[in-house]
C-alpha cells in the first residue's frame, strides 16, 4: 500500500482512537486500559510473519521469542480484562440478600446472567 | 497450501480492526464492558487465523509451539492472579508487548530498503524498548520489589539527556545506513531511557505512567506495522496510542495532576519532599469494642475504603459490617476514591467483588459534602487518599490531589497496621487530630472483631 494511503488510515485511526475513549468514568479506566493493552498485542500477527520468513537459526530464534512475548501481551491482557470486569456484577442468588439491590437495572441482570458460567 | 486472495485477507483484517474499535467502544460502559473485551478477543483471533492462510510462512510448528509457550504462561497467570495485583499484572503485558514490537523491528531492519522505512524501525526499536524496561520498572514498583518512592540522584537530568541524545545520533546513522550493530546500541539506550523515564516517578502516579506506557506500545506496535506493510498492525496500534493517551490524560486529571509534572517534577527536584520517617507524636488508640459503640450508637457512617482493605481480602467482611450496621437503622455509605486501590476503578472492582451494592458506592463528587453530616467516617486501609497535606502543604508529593474529606466528619476511626506513611510514602496529620481514633491491626482481623462487638450491642 501507498504512502499516502497509510498515512490516511493512520490520521483517521488517530481520531476513532481520540473519540472512542472520550467521557469514560473513572470506574472503568482501568478496564479500559487493560483492553487496550491486550489490543497492541495484536503485535503477535506481525512476530508471525517475521518468525515465518526467518531463513537463518538466530533470526527463528529472536522472532519465536517475539511470538512468546507477544501472545502473553495478547493472551494474558485479554484474560485479565475479562477478569477484572467479571467483577462488575453481583454474584447471581446472592445478589437478592443485599439491600438496596432493588433498584437495579435490566443490564445489571443481563450481566449476572452472563457471568454465571464463569462463576467456579 | 493455497492461500487467501488478498482482497479477502485485507477485508478479514478490516474485521478484526472493526472488532477492536467496538471493544474499545464497548468498554466505556459497565453495561457493554464485558462484551466488548469478548469482541476484542474475537477481533484478535480472526486476525490470528488469518495471518497463518495468507503469508507463506516456514516453521509454522515452531511457531504454534511459541504461541503454545506464551498463552500457557499468561493464561493461567491472568486467571489466578490476586485482584489486588493486578496493575501490576496489566504493567508486565504491556512490557511484552512493547519488546516484542522492538524485537519485530529490529529482525525486519535488513529488509528495510528505504530511508523512511528505517525511519519506523527506529522509532519501534527506540519506543518498544522504553515500554519494556519502562512497564518493568513499574512492575517492580507495585509489586514492591524496590521503593515506591521516587528514585532521584544528582546529575539524573544530565545521564538522562546524554542518553536521549546518544539514542538520536544512533537512531540518525541507523536510518542512514542501516547498520544492525547501531540498531542494537539504540536499543539497548531504549531499555536505559525507560528505567531513567519511571526511577523518578513516586508511587502514587504509577498507574498514570502504566496508561503513558500502554499509549507507547500502541505507536511502537503502529510503526511496526508501517514496516512490515500491515494495515491492521497501524490501525490497531494508532487507536491504542490515541485512545492511551486520552485515557492518560483523564487518569492524571482524576488525581488533579499534569502528566508532564508527573514525569518531570522530580528532574525539578523539590517537589518530592517526604518523609518515611514515623513522629512519635501521640495518637488516640481504641479497642474493637470501643469503635462498635461509636458506630453502632451513630446515625451515618461513611467507610473509606482503601488498598490495605483489598490485601486483607476483607472487603466481605466490610460488607457485612455494612450490612449490620443498616439492620440497626445506620445509614451507610462506601466513599471510593477515583485512585482507591491502586488504579483508578480498582477498588470499584474489589468490593464489586464483595457484592457491594453498586448503590452504596458513592464517588469522591457525590460523597464529599455529606461526611459533614456523617457521625463517623471509617477509614479502612487508606491512608494518602484521605490526607489533608494534599490541601494544605505545597511541597507534598500528593499535593493537589483532591481527597475524601473525611475530616469533616465529627469522629474518624482508622483501622491501620501501623503508623506506617501510605503508599506515596508521606505521613498523615489526620491520625494525630483530635477527633481521630485509631484501630491498630490487620484490616480484616480488625473488621471481624468490630462487627462481633457491633452486633453484641
Amino acid at each position: 500500500m501507498d504512502g499516502i494511503s497509510l498515512l490516511t488510515i493512520t490520521v483517521l485511526a488517530v481520531f476513532v482512537g481520540f473519540e472512542v475513549v472520550s467521557k469514560v468514568s473513572s470506574t472503568l479506566h482501568t478496564p479500559l486500559m487493560s483492553g487496550a493493552n491486550a489490543i497492541h498485542g495484536i503485535i503477535l500477527v506481525g512476530a508471525i510473519i517475521v518468525a515465518g520468513q526467518a531463513a537463518h537459526p538466530w533470526v527463528l530464534a529472536v522472532a519465536l521469542l517475539a511470538v512468546v512475548l507477544a501472545t502473553a501481551n495478547l493472551v494474558g491482557g485479554f484474560v485479565v480484562t475479562d477478569r477484572m470486569l467479571e467483577m462488575f456484577r453481583g454474584r447471581p442468588g446472592k445478589v437478592e440478600k443485599q439491600p438496596g439491590t432493588s433498584r437495579k437495572g435490566t443490564a445489571q441482570k443481563d450481566m449476572s446472567r452472563e457471568g454465571k458460567e464463569s462463576v467456579k | 497450501m493455497t492461500l487467501l486472495d488478498p482482497t479477502l485477507t485485507s477485508l478479514l483484517y478490516l474485521a478484526a480492526a472493526v472488532f477492536f474499535i467496538l471493544a474499545l467502544k464497548g468498554l466505556n460502559s459497565p453495561r457493554t464492558a464485558r462484551r466488548g473485551n469478548l469482541i476484542g478477543a474475537f477481533g484478535a483471533l480472526v486476525a490470528v487465523v488469518t495471518v497463518f492462510f495468507s503469508v507463506r510462512l516456514d516453521n509454522i510448528p515452531w511457531i504454534l509451539g511459541a504461541i503454545a509457550v506464551g498463552s500457557g504462561v499468561a493464561a493461567p497467570v491472568a486467571r489466578r492472579v490476586k485482584m489486588t495485583q493486578m496493575p501490576q499484572l496489566v504493567a508486565l503485558f504491556n512490557g511484552v508487548g512493547g519488546g516484542a514490537a522492538a524485537l519485530v523491528a529490529l529482525l525486519e531492519l535488513p529488509a528495510a530498503d528505504d530511508g523512511w522505512m528505517r525511519l519506523a524501525v527506529v522509532f519501534t526499536l527506540l519506543v518498544g524498548a522504553v515500554s519494556f524496561s519502562g512497564s518493568a520498572v513499574t512492575f517492580a514498583k507495585l509489586q514492591e520489589l524496590m521503593t515506591t518512592r521516587p528514585v532521584v540522584f544528582p546529575g539524573l537530568p544530565a545521564v538522562m539527556g546524554a542518553v536521549l541524545l546518544a539514542a538520536v545520533g544512533a537512531a540518525a546513522a541507523v536510518v542512514l545506513g542501516g547498520s544492525l550493530a547501531l540498531a542494537l546500541v539504540l536499543l539497548l539506550l531504549g531499555l536505559v531511557a525507560g528505567v531513567l523515564l519511571v526511577l523518578p516517578v513516586g508511587g502514587a502516579d504509577v498507574p498514570i505512567v502504566i496508561s503513558l506506557l500502554n499509549a507507547f506500545t500502541g505507536l511502537a506496535v503502529a510503526a511496526s506495522g508501517l514496516v512490515l506493510g500491515n494495515v491492521l498492525l497501524v490501525v490497531a496500534g494508532t487507536l491504542v496510542g490515541a485512545s492511551g493517551t486520552i485515557l492518560t490524560r483523564a487518569m492524571a486529571a482524576a488525581m488533579g495532576r499534569s502528566v508532564a509534572g508527573i514525569l518531570f517534577g522530580a528532574f525539578r527536584g523539590g517537589s518530592t519532599a517526604g518523609s518515611t520517617a514515623v513522629s512519635d507524636r501521640p495518637v488516640r488508640s481504641s479497642s474493637a469494642e470501643d469503635v462498635a459503640v461509636l458506630l453502632g450508637y451513630a446515625q451515618r457512617v461513611i467507610i473509606v475504603p482503601g488498598y490495605g482493605l483489598a490485601v486483607a481480602q476483607g472487603q466481605h467482611t466490610a460488607a457485612e459490617l455494612a450490612l449490620a450496621l443498616e439492620s440497626r437503622g445506620i445509614s451507610v455509605d462506601f466513599a471510593i476514591h477515583p485512585v482507591a486501590g491502586r488504579m483508578p476503578g480498582h477498588m470499584n472492582v474489589l468490593l464489586a467483588e464483595a457484592n457491594v451494592p453498586y448503590e452504596s458506592l458513592k464517588e469522591m463528587g457525590e460523597i464529599n459534602s455529606q461526611f459533614r453530616t456523617a457521625d463517623v467516617a471509617l477509614v479502612v486501609g487508606a491512608n494518602d487518599v484521605v490526607n489533608p497535606a494534599a490541601k494544605t502543604s505545597a511541597g507534598s508529593p500528593i499535593y493537589g490531589m483532591p481527597i475524601l474529606e473525611v475530616a469533616d466528619a465529627r469522629q474518624v476511626v482508622f483501622l491501620k497496621r501501623s503508623l506506617r506513611p501510605g503508599f506515596a510514602g508521606i505521613e498523615n496529620d489526620l491520625m494525630y487530630e483530635p477527633q481521630t481514633t485509631l484501630l491498630f491491626g490487620d484490616a480484616k482481623e480488625s473488621l471481624t472483631k468490630v462487627l462481633g462487638a457491633v452486633k453484641a450491642l
